[in-house]
């Protein structure tokens, strides 16, 4: 390679790096920073709640007093000043609209820079989307053609007024106000986020999408997502985050819930790309983030996939609590770190009920300084009997000062159940790229197609437009780190 | 066909040269033998004629139909229809034998101006290679060289050779490792592949695997320099005498 083209191969890598860090301009509502009684009330009363909303969530802020943060995961950072951050931002326009011609065009635009169309005419693909800006749902699509199918989708704002005997029925029934410290931060200031509702034997017609992007520097985002799939009812949902280039951190801390009853079958994909923080590991996004699903009734399913690629340090275990019989739990995750980025990510299968089944497949990437662990808890409780686990966690390494650690608990209280754990750690190598490069691939390819050998198990389990997605994006990560 | 000119070589970051002077000329439709004790440079020397980056290029040309290769990279070279046989095919877990063969016939043909091949095209292609290695078409679906034999990984190399027409192939110690029906299906395919167009350069430490591949020209490489050269006989004197009386004259010639 010419000295010339490599200086452009590199501008162009760089360039690349982090093509979604624009911000957006706008105007917000001025709220003060820090946490106590009087904020959570005006939080409450700006969403014009309901009493029991409020008492829930100041339920969660008298817990969280009481709580420390974590510091059992394999990260470091600066713990953020709870007392400056902005605990509920929102453009300035009024945030929901009947129809999307109402938004603000510049959400709008936002959108469309990200690669979201929001207007329903122009989407090609059967993805109905909510989009969360900051902290607020600007605009949720294709809902009256989910209605018809009786299927509700909509911000948990709104599900909040039109559909409260569900989402007080279901709120904090997985993840309790004070399950942890991040949950119960969340559980008390929580702004927006997605509420699906499947009724019996209902398929959902189509992909449920939602897109979150923080565009404010001081304000954290405390997202709150809830699905309920009821008997024999179907439904896939993904989601993506992207967030601006800032020196600061931010810190995200959603809660998800799913709760899948008799025969459900709840599919939660992810594709985790916020901001990572620069190459120097100065800035990017806190993902602290607390996501559970119950299989509630027999046969019920929940498979979480998730490919983490950003934020600076991420603290995250999808996990499924299989309570009813026969029920099966699946994690499938890539997680990939670079430069500076830490990650303490995998999942806890909670075995409860007879025959349950779950799967475990972590693919761990590490490149540059990076850390990342996988952590796991298989648990079998006294009368699951006949269960089963199946976990592999595989590792790999690209150059020689990053670290891939793999911290996998085991728990069994019945031994007419079975586990089987594998694990590998491999190093992607010169010789391994030279062998591609030899049989006419360049190095782009090479490195992708060895990414992809790796991840294939996780990339087959995702909605196909996402998987060709996350492939492209783990090859523009690790773009020049090898080598 | 390949030329190569005074090239002198070393490992990145290494003092120690070793190749010291490399002077070869391989045309077309010929077989080279480069023959060695361990440690003369011979796998070196087809490692650097294909741009393995861990070595360098202290002095010296590497000339292929006429142009300098030594600034390519080797996926270039590749390109080009440089194809290096390894001694030791590298494992790709994951990734199907098939998809990799596919995507390295795919880059050739895009370099020669040929259409691609989609899926179902490669696979009517490759079928007829297989049956030159007597490999089963379930060898396609395996990840690369994950889990197979020393024999299968070399049959494999073979396979890749004969689905991406090289122009010219650099076999490393392509026989070593091999039991006598590997050697001989091996054999047998790189024969069944020479034309009048294509050369080949058969990196080996023994003579065995010259007994299946008649070479047209015999160089021994002795401490990075082609100590002598000469017809297929060489070898079969090789094989009687050693290589120490070729050290000793290398010795006695490089003290003068």
């Amino acid at each position: 390679m010419s000295r010339l083209t490599e200086a452009e191969a590199v501008e162009t890598a760089a360039s690349r790096k982090y093509k979604y860090g624009f911000t957006t301009k706008m105007e917000y509502e001025e709220f003060p920073r820090g946490l106590n009684e009087d904020i959570i009330r005006e939080i409450s009363r700006r969403k014009n709640e309901p009493e029991w909303m409020l008492e829930f969530r100041l339920k969660s802020f008298h817990h969280w007093l009481t709580m420390e943060e974590p510091d059992w995961p394999n990260v470091h950072y600066q713990k953020p000043n709870y007392d400056d951050i902005i605990y509920y931002s929102s453009p300035k326009e009024k945030p929901k609209k009947d129809s999307l011609d109402e938004v603000d065009p510049d959400i709008l635009e936002t959108y469309e820079k990200l690669g979201i169309p929001l207007h329903e005419q122009k989407m090609l693909q059967n993805v109905a989307v909510d989009a969360v800006f900051d902290s607020v749902s600007v605009a949720t699509t294709f809902k009256k053609k989910l209605a018809e199918a009786g299927v509700i989708f909509c911000s948990i704002s709104e599900a909040i007024q039109d559909h409260p005997e569900l989402v007080k029925k279901y709120m904090g029934s997985v993840i309790p106000t004070n399950d942890n410290f991040f949950a119960a931060l969340n559980s008390a200031v929580f702004s927006d986020g997605s509420f699906c509702f499947v009724p019996k034997g209902v398929k959902c017609p189509m992909e449920l999408s939602t897109y979150f992007r923080i565009n404010n520097p001081d304000s954290g985002q405390f997202e709150r997502t809830l699905i309920i799939a009821e008997e024999g009812a179907e439904v896939s949902y993904l989601e993506g985050c992207t967030a601006p280039m800032f020196d600061t951190n931010q810190l995200h801390a959603a809660v998800v819930e799913l709760v899948a009853l008799e025969d459900a079958d709840i599919k939660y994909s992810t594709v985790q790309n916020w901001y990572p923080g620069d190459e120097n590991g100065v800035g990017g996004i806190f993902n602290f983030v607390t996501k559970r699903g119950i299989c509630k009734g027999d046969r019920a399913k929940i498979s979480w996939t998730q490919v983490e690629t950003g934020s600076a340090v991420t603290w995250k275990y999808p996990s499924v609590i299989l309570k009813g019989d026969n029920s099966v739990g699946e994690f499938y995750s890539v997680a990939l770190t670079n430069d500076y980025q830490q990650a303490d990510t995998g999942t806890k299968m909670i075995h409860l009920g007879k025959n349950t089944r779950s799967t475990i497949i972590s693919k761990g990437i590490s490149a540059g300084k990076s850390q990342n662990s996988y952590r796991g808890l298989v648990k079998i409780g006294k009368k699951a009997h006949g269960s089963r686990n199946y976990s592999v966690c595989d590792s790999m390494l690209i150059g020689s000062e990053c670290g891939a650690h793999t911290f996998p608990f085991i728990e069994s209280s019945n031994n007419t159940s079975s586990i089987e754990h594998e694990a590998t750690t491999s190093k992607i190598g010169e010789d391994q790229i030279f062998y591609l490069q030899q049989r006419g691939l360049d190095e782009e390819q090479a490195i992708s197609l060895i990414i992809n050998g790796f991840c294939k198990e996780v990339f087959k389990e995702l909605p196909l437009e996402f998987a060709v997605e996350a492939t492209k994006l783990l090859s523009i990560k690790l773009e020049g780190s090898v080598g | 066909m390949l030329k190569i000119i005074d090239l002198h070589a070393r490992v990145e970051g290494e003092k120690e040269v070793i190749l010291k002077g490399i002077n070869l000329e391989i045309n077309k439709g010929e077989v080279h033998a480069i023959m060695g004790p361990n440690g003369s440079g011979k796998s070196t020397l087809a490692k650097v004629i294909a741009g393995h980056p861990a070595y360098e290029v202290i002095s010296g040309q590497v000339l292929f139909e006429g142009e300098d290769i030594l600034e390519m990279d080797p996926d270039e070279r590749a390109r080009l229809g440089l194809f290096l046989a390894f001694q030791y095919p590298v494992e790709v877990p994951g990734v199907s034998n098939a998809m990799l063969i596919r995507e390295a016939v795919n880059a050739v043909r895009k370099e020669r101006g040929q259409d691609e091949f989609d899926p179902l095209e490669f696979e009517d292609f490759i079928v007829d290679k297989l049956k030159l290695v007597e490999m089963d078409e379930k060898f396609l679906d395996r990840s690369v060289n994950a889990g197979f034999s020393g024999g299968e990984k070399k049959r494999n190399e073979i396979l890749q050779l004969a689905a991406m027409e090289p122009r010219l192939s650099l076999l490393d110690e392509t026989d070593s490792g091999l039991d006598i029906d590997a050697l001989r299906i091996v054999s047998e395919g790189i024969n069944s592949l020479r034309t009048s167009e294509n050369s080949f350069m058969l990196v080996t430490h023994y003579q065995r695997i010259l007994n299946y591949i008649k070479p047209d020209k015999v160089h021994v490489l002795i401490d990075g320099r082609i100590a002598k050269s000469g017809g297929s006989e060489l070898a079969l004197e090789l094989e009687d005498q050693g290589y120490d009386w070729l050290i000793k004259d290398a010795h006695v010639n490089g003290e003068a």
